[in-house]
């Protein structure tokens, strides 16, 4: 799915798993396969929820040494990112970025400014832009 | 693990038997109380926290084995990056961030050890991980008066009736963080899951020590 692209990948995370998958499918017939992307959504039983795990193993295939930008929903969304962020190590966690902006959108305008080639601090401006 | 107890720990320096004990109490108490924090995270939250809060102990309980033959300090460590992987939520990478950050102090410490700094440390770590401060309505509200008992090297029993007093003190709060945030004022009148759980597993941990080396 991933071609090895210098594009910066988009990972959305969601307490539910129906809407990570379905903000991915929006962004994939946004940009196509030219952004790595992917999604965690539930908790580890496949409940509501989020897990630092699961969002972990979603940053691993999505990544691109451009950089990471995440969207989320809720709180604990957040929190679990921060951590699953930091697990990655001293190396790559200074790529990943959580954006404050809204899932969809967010995850939408970020994809198709990062299918340009743009830096990751390009691609989370331009998701932000939307926040109030 | 705390208050003068803790101090009898070290000096007999922690083994198998405590960590597989404090495992395994910590489990127990959460296995018996979780339909209880879910309820209460009905109130005021997703409805959960008592399923994660299980979900976690479990897989503590799972790993007893690799656990137990760790210095305490790596213990810890091991026992909140596997809370982090395993609760979920927001409670995960909390309770995790205090474990990882108490072993890691703990594994720094030169000569005798100081746990009341430690938990401080750790405790802190928790405040900025979840952006959270005292009267907030979160665990918070509970670690930081068992600390202050610490401290004040209360003992054991001390330290839990007042984990407790601290957790049902959460009712009065209005929350400031988490899902319950959303609920402004309505979120007065219940008691915080994350304040009760933690209460919860002060208690038992103080309940297990007082056990194990008796005044």
């Amino acid at each position: 799915m991933n071609p090895k692209s210098a594009n910066v990948g988009i990972v959305i995370v969601s307490h539910s798993p129906l809407v990570a998958q379905g903000t991915a499918d929006m962004v994939r017939q946004m940009v196509g396969d030219c952004v790595p992307l992917a999604w965690s959504g539930g908790n580890a039983e496949g409940g509501l929820g989020t897990h630092a795990a699961g969002i972990l193993a979603a940053i691993e295939r999505a990544w691109s040494d451009a950089g990471i930008a995440v969207f989320v929903d809720l709180g604990g969304a957040e929190t679990n990112s921060e951590m699953a962020i930091e697990m990655l190590g001293e190396s790559r966690s200074g790529r990943v970025i959580i954006c404050n902006a809204p899932l969809v959108e967010g995850a939408v305008i970020a994809a198709a400014e990062a299918s340009g080639g743009a830096a990751l601090a390009r691609v989370v401006a331009t998701a932000e832009e939307l926040s109030p | 693990m705390i208050g003068e107890g803790w101090k009898k720990v070290s000096v007999v320096s922690a083994n198998a038997a405590l960590i597989g004990g404090l495992i395994e109490a910590c489990r127990e108490v959460i296995a018996a109380n979780a339909d209880h924090l879910s309820e209460l995270d009905r109130a005021i939250g997703d409805g959960d926290h008592g399923t994660n809060m299980r979900r976690g102990l479990e897989a503590v309980y799972a790993e007893r084995n690799r656990l137990v033959q760790l210095p305490l300090p790596k213990a810890l460590e091991e026992t909140g990056l596997t809370l982090v992987m395993s609760v979920g939520g927001a409670a995960g990478p909390l309770y995790g961030t205090l474990l990882i950050e108490i072993g890691r102090q703990l594994a720094g410490a030169t000569g005798q050890i100081d746990f009341a700094r430690a938990l401080e440390h750790a405790i802190d770590a928790v405040a900025r991980r979840g952006r959270a401060s005292p009267g907030d309505k979160t665990l918070l509200d509970v670690l930081y008066p068992v600390h202050a008992e610490v401290v004040r090297r209360a003992g054991l029993a001390g330290i839990s009736e007042q984990a407790e007093r601290a957790a049902s003190l959460t009712s009065g709060m209005k929350a400031m963080r988490g899902r319950a945030a959303f609920l402004g004022d309505r979120s007065v009148g219940h008691v915080d899951p994350g304040a009760k759980s933690c209460s919860l597993l002060t208690a038992a941990i103080c309940r297990f020590l007082e056990e194990q080396c008796p005044a």
